[in-house]
């Protein structure tokens, strides 16, 4: 089924090339914000590529764009030498929600594609039901969408996205709503449909945020990181499939991308707080103190100490680096942690966080909030001088959105308020959306 | 503002009758027919009150307005102490609930402006010579339009309280009154305020047909924005007219910012789930409400009075839930039960019937159901139409959210405006053009319903996954392969739910549709809604109950063999989980 008579990579324009592409998205309040840039990519034939970084960086975006379902501001992506200017034959996709139609059966969803393509009836079913049989859906003909476990209907996913004989697939996330078991099945079984040359593909684009998915499936790896997002770095696999999680090449591989990008974090950080001191618009990510509490607990015990390797820790905790990195982060942004190579260590505040008790946490915890969070200090400077002691949150909104999106804003002031609330700082009435002093007696 | 759209109370259960539909029937129609026909009997001639001295002067507009508001309020309450009552009786006892579910079901079937024909001679009886009589009728009319979807919805509510939190609650020893207040009531309260909501935009049309309400020869006016339309009408004076609708806009504008969009804000805060990404509704007036210290002052009893009644115990309630009855003792029970229900059934129907045959005969019945069948036509081609237009435009608007967000509310003030309002201006164009009255009569009653197809769909298109439409994109998916495969199956169970509520309207609509007057000019076409309002119109008893059952059997038969199947289809197949 390998697409033997296609005309060979070296005397054919290239497979599919991204050339400066940037996208921006209009603000409601006016403006543009830009969450990818610059960006220059190539996907070769018989190659797996990854797109990686963290969540907000643009690597669907840039999936999307080769998809034709957004159209870039500016640049352009080329496939087979035209460029992409809407969903183009020969890119199939798979998404991260799986997006099936629920009221069409596992064959009906499969034909679905090539009905559109006007593919003659009886072709169509020996088509569909060769699709299905290459991914293992025998005997789910009939079954609905609903009736299926999240693996089986990625499994419909796959089959839907391959029956049109795509030169190229674009993965969306494929695995991450599925249980551990279930992706770690699913993505042996696609790496050697794909090993054996049975996949009816030249090339596969992949987005994740998982490491080890990365380093375990691609040919080369691709980091997004920045905003707005640019490729940060490239990382080549050179390993033969099926590939061992445990070799040494591969582990090694693994914390050398690890690296990279906690390095990363860590000179994003510390350029925030060299800003922050002026500034109030610093997004924060959702962590609540709990979860910062936690970690920080453990870093103080044994075996760290004070002091941890990122990705053993993340691996202890059972956190993905997409989990790990916005808490560390908020860690080093309350000067209760330092980031550097890599590595996490707890300061002298933090250690002392750690052996007080509740009352003299949330003093301390306010204290840092007070010193380290511009927009805590904020909040609580403008409370401090109404005289009602009172004021909306719309009055902050504003402020933050006029330099972050809209989300962000919205994310970076729940965090506040969470902060806030646990610091016993101020107080927050969600219903009226009102900030104040007064403690509910 | 889009507003998530829980769902319309009117589905209750399967399609097949089972035997207690058999007896819901005939108990809830022979029951009406007594009750009027008693009243009926005990005073002719009927006492007709006092003319009350309208004016067509606009001035007089604002307090004819409150006065047609005070009547909504009234009923509203009256309809929440209905559903509170009815529908937790229902829940709660397997045996009651055997009975009252389907009869609530024959209920909501029986046209709304029929309940002014039956009863409207019984509220007379109660005060003779006194408009109070007249203004009991009204309300009761707006009260009956009103109570039916409400009960279902808290019926439904307290079959689904989580099995969580009613645990929660039977390990705090709550009685069941406490229970009842905390738990079981704010669980219910979004879907109960949907839904008080909806009942009340389709209030105002009731409200204005029923305040003008013909009895015999007589005709008693109360005051209010409904009889001064009929007097206008009367008088063929076409700005009086123009000054009724102006001022209906603006109390159903003040109605909608002032009542209905804090409350749904409010009712927020008891939502169960809360689905990320759908935009929380928001008032400018709760919020105005909640940050204002004066009104905190002002309503801080109100509240405090209320959670006094949550905390009290409640009148003689145990504290533990009563062992449950042997199930042999219980089938034994149930069948005592269906044949006491069942004999009081049949000897209701046996008085009724032997009644209505002095007058009446099989002659009569065929007519009866002749008419029906022309008016289930109009209704069958009205909603079809309807569909054709609002389907594809609903789908294109929903897909575009800030076109959407513009027109969602217009729709649904459009379709809390009451249609008939507009109903001369039909009636001047047909005389003017010389029109087939059979054909462009009918246009009317889909007028103001129609509306809900609209808004429906377009909450259902707004709702449609992003990534499904990628998914469709992605596979080339384009045109009527597009909107087979992909539009209408994805807003099928949307669209359901706005048809159902349109058809039921239009049903409601025919009575006063097929049958228009301006001044002297009468027009009526051939149909059961023009037989009910001439029945009416002359005090025929016997043929005002005939009209009335053989409506509400053929608007059970219609949702039961049309709306119902489709209904559970939808919801089977074309959700999304």
């Amino acid at each position: 089924m390998m697409s033997a008579t296609l005309p060979t990579a070296t005397t054919s324009p290239k497979l599919l090339e991204v050339r400066d592409v940037r996208q921006g998205f209009a603000r409601p309040s006016g403006g543009e914000r830009v969450v990818i840039e610059n960006v220059n990519m190539t996907l070769a034939d018989h190659e797996i590529v990854g797109l990686l970084g963290r969540s907000g960086c643009g690597k669907s975006t840039l999936l999307r764009i080769v998809a034709g379902l957004i159209r870039p501001t500016g640049g352009e992506a080329v496939y087979l030498g035209q460029p992409i200017t809407g969903p183009a034959e020969g890119i199939a996709m798979v998404f991260q929600t799986f997006a099936l139609f629920p009221w069409l059966t596992v064959l009906g969803n499969v034909e679905a594609g090539l009905e559109a393509l006007a593919v003659p009836e009886r072709d169509m079913r020996k088509r569909a039901l060769a699709a299905i049989d290459l991914i293992g859906l025998d005997g789910y003909e009939s079954a609905y969408p609903r009736e299926l476990s999240g693996g089986m209907r990625q499994r419909v996913g796959f089959a839907r996205a391959l029956v049109v004989n795509p030169a190229i697939l674009l993965m969306d996330e494929p695995f991450s709503a599925l249980d551990v078991l279930t992706a770690e099945t699913l993505r042996t079984d696609l790496v050697e449909l794909w090993s054996e040359g049975k996949l009816p593909i030249r090339a596969v684009l992949m987005v994740t945020h998982n490491i080890e998915e990365a380093v375990l499936m691609c040919d080369r790896i691709l980091m997004l990181a920045g905003t707005p997002g640019r490729i940060a770095a490239e990382f080549k696999v050179d390993m033969p499939r099926p590939r061992n999680r445990l070799s040494p090449h591969f582990r090694a591989l693994v914390d050398d991308i690890y690296a990279s990008m906690t390095a990363r974090v860590a000179q994003a950080a510390s350029a925030a707080a060299a800003k922050a001191t002026t500034q109030i618009a610093l997004h924060m990510s959702r962590v609540s103190a709990n979860i910062l509490s936690g970690l920080m607990e453990a870093l103080a015990a044994e075996p760290y100490r004070g002091k941890a390797d990122l990705p053993q820790i993340a691996g202890e905790l059972q956190l993905e680096v997409d989990e790990l990195l916005p808490i560390a982060e908020a860690l080093q942004l309350l000067a209760f942690a330092e980031l550097a190579q890599g590595d996490i260590k707890l300061t002298d505040s933090g250690r002392q966080f750690v052996e007080s008790d509740l009352e003299t946490r949330k003093r301390l915890f306010a204290d840092h909030l007070r010193r380290y969070v511009p927009l805590a200090a904020h909040i609580r400077r403008v409370l401090d001088e109404r005289p009602g002691h009172r004021a909306p949150r719309v009055r902050f909104e504003t402020e933050l959105e006029d330099q972050l999106s809209e989300e962000d804003a919205q994310e970076t002031l729940q965090t506040a308020i969470s902060w806030g609330r646990f610091a016993e700082l101020f107080s927050y009435d969600d219903q009226a959306e009102v900030f104040s002093l007064d403690n509910p007696t | 503002m889009r507003w998530s759209t829980p769902t319309l109370s009117v589905i209750p259960r399967g399609i097949v009758p089972n035997r207690w539909d058999l007896l819901a029937l005939p108990l809830v129609l022979s029951l009406l027919f007594l009750f009027g026909a008693a009243a009926h009997q005990m005073a002719l001639p009927i006492a007709a009150p006092q003319a009350v001295g309208l004016s067509l002067n606009p001035s007089h507009l604002p307090g004819y307005a409150l006065r047609t508001t005070l009547r909504m309020l009234v009923a509203m309450l009256a309809s929440l102490v209905f559903t509170f009552t009815y529908a937790t009786a229902a829940a709660k006892s397997r045996r009651a609930e055997l009975i009252l579910v389907p009869v609530l079901d024959v209920l909501q079937s029986v046209p709304v402006l029929g309940y002014v024909s039956f009863t409207v001679a019984f509220f007379l009886d109660l005060f003779p010579g006194n408009v109070l009589g007249a203004e009991f009728a009204a309300i009761f009319a707006i009260f009956t339009s009103q109570a039916w979807n409400m009960a279902f919805s808290f019926y439904q509510s307290l079959r689904t309280v989580p099995h969580d939190l009613h645990e929660v609650s039977l390990s705090f020893r709550f009685t069941a009154w406490q229970r009842f207040w905390r738990l079981e009531v704010p669980f219910a309260m979004p879907g109960l305020i949907w839904n008080m909501m909806m009942s009340m935009s389709g209030g105002w049309f009731f409200v204005v047909a029923s305040e003008a309400i013909a009895v015999g020869t007589h005709t008693v006016r109360l005051p209010g924005v409904g009889s001064y339309v009929a007097l206008a009408i009367e008088q063929r004076d076409l700005g009086a007219i123009g000054w009724a609708v102006l001022t209906m806009l603006i109390v159903i504008l003040i109605y909608d910012q002032l009542l209905f969009r804090p409350l749904i804000a409010w009712t927020d805060k008891f939502r169960f789930e809360q689905t990320p990404g759908e935009v929380a509704p928001d008032s400018w007036f709760l919020m105005l409400l909640r940050r204002t210290r004066l009104m905190n002052t002002i309503l801080g009893p109100v509240g405090q009075s209320l959670r006094r009644i949550a905390v009290w115990p409640g009148p003689g309630f145990a504290r533990h839930p009563a062992r449950p009855t042997p199930k042999s003792l219980r089938a034994l029970g149930e069948a005592l039960w269906y044949a006491a229900v069942g004999s009081v059934t049949l000897y209701l129907v046996w008085l009724a019937a032997s009644t209505v045959s002095e007058s009446l005969g099989w002659r009569d019945l065929g007519v009866a159901f002749g008419l029906g069948a022309l008016t289930m036509l109009r209704v069958a081609v009205l909603v079809g139409l309807a569909t054709l237009v609002w389907l594809p435009l609903g789908v294109l608007i929903g897909l575009k959210p800030r076109l959407a967000q513009t027109v969602q509310p217009v729709a649904q003030f459009l379709a809390a405006f009451p249609a008939n309002l507009l109903f001369p201006v039909a009636v001047l164009l047909i005389v003017r053009f010389g029109l087939n009255t059979d054909v462009w009569l009918s246009p009317l009653m889909i007028l103001g319903a129609q509306w809900y197809i609209l808004f429906n769909v377009v909450a259902g298109a707004s709702a449609f996954p992003t990534d499904l439409r990628d998914a469709a994109a992605n596979l080339h998916i384009r045109g009527w392969q597009w909107w087979k495969k992909v539009a209408l199956p994805g807003v099928l169970s949307y669209y359901v739910t706005g048809a159902i509520t349109a058809s039921g309207g239009a049903w409601n609509a025919s009575i006063v549709a097929e049958a228009v007057s301006w001044g002297n000019t009468k027009l009526a076409a051939h149909g059961l809604g023009a037989y009910i309002a001439e029945a009416t119109t002359n005090g025929d008893f016997p043929r005002i109950v005939l009209g009335i059952a053989v409506m509400s059997v053929y608007v059970i038969l219609f949702n039961r063999l049309l709306w119902r199947p489709l209904y559970r289809l939808a919801e089977r197949r074309f959700r999304f989980d």
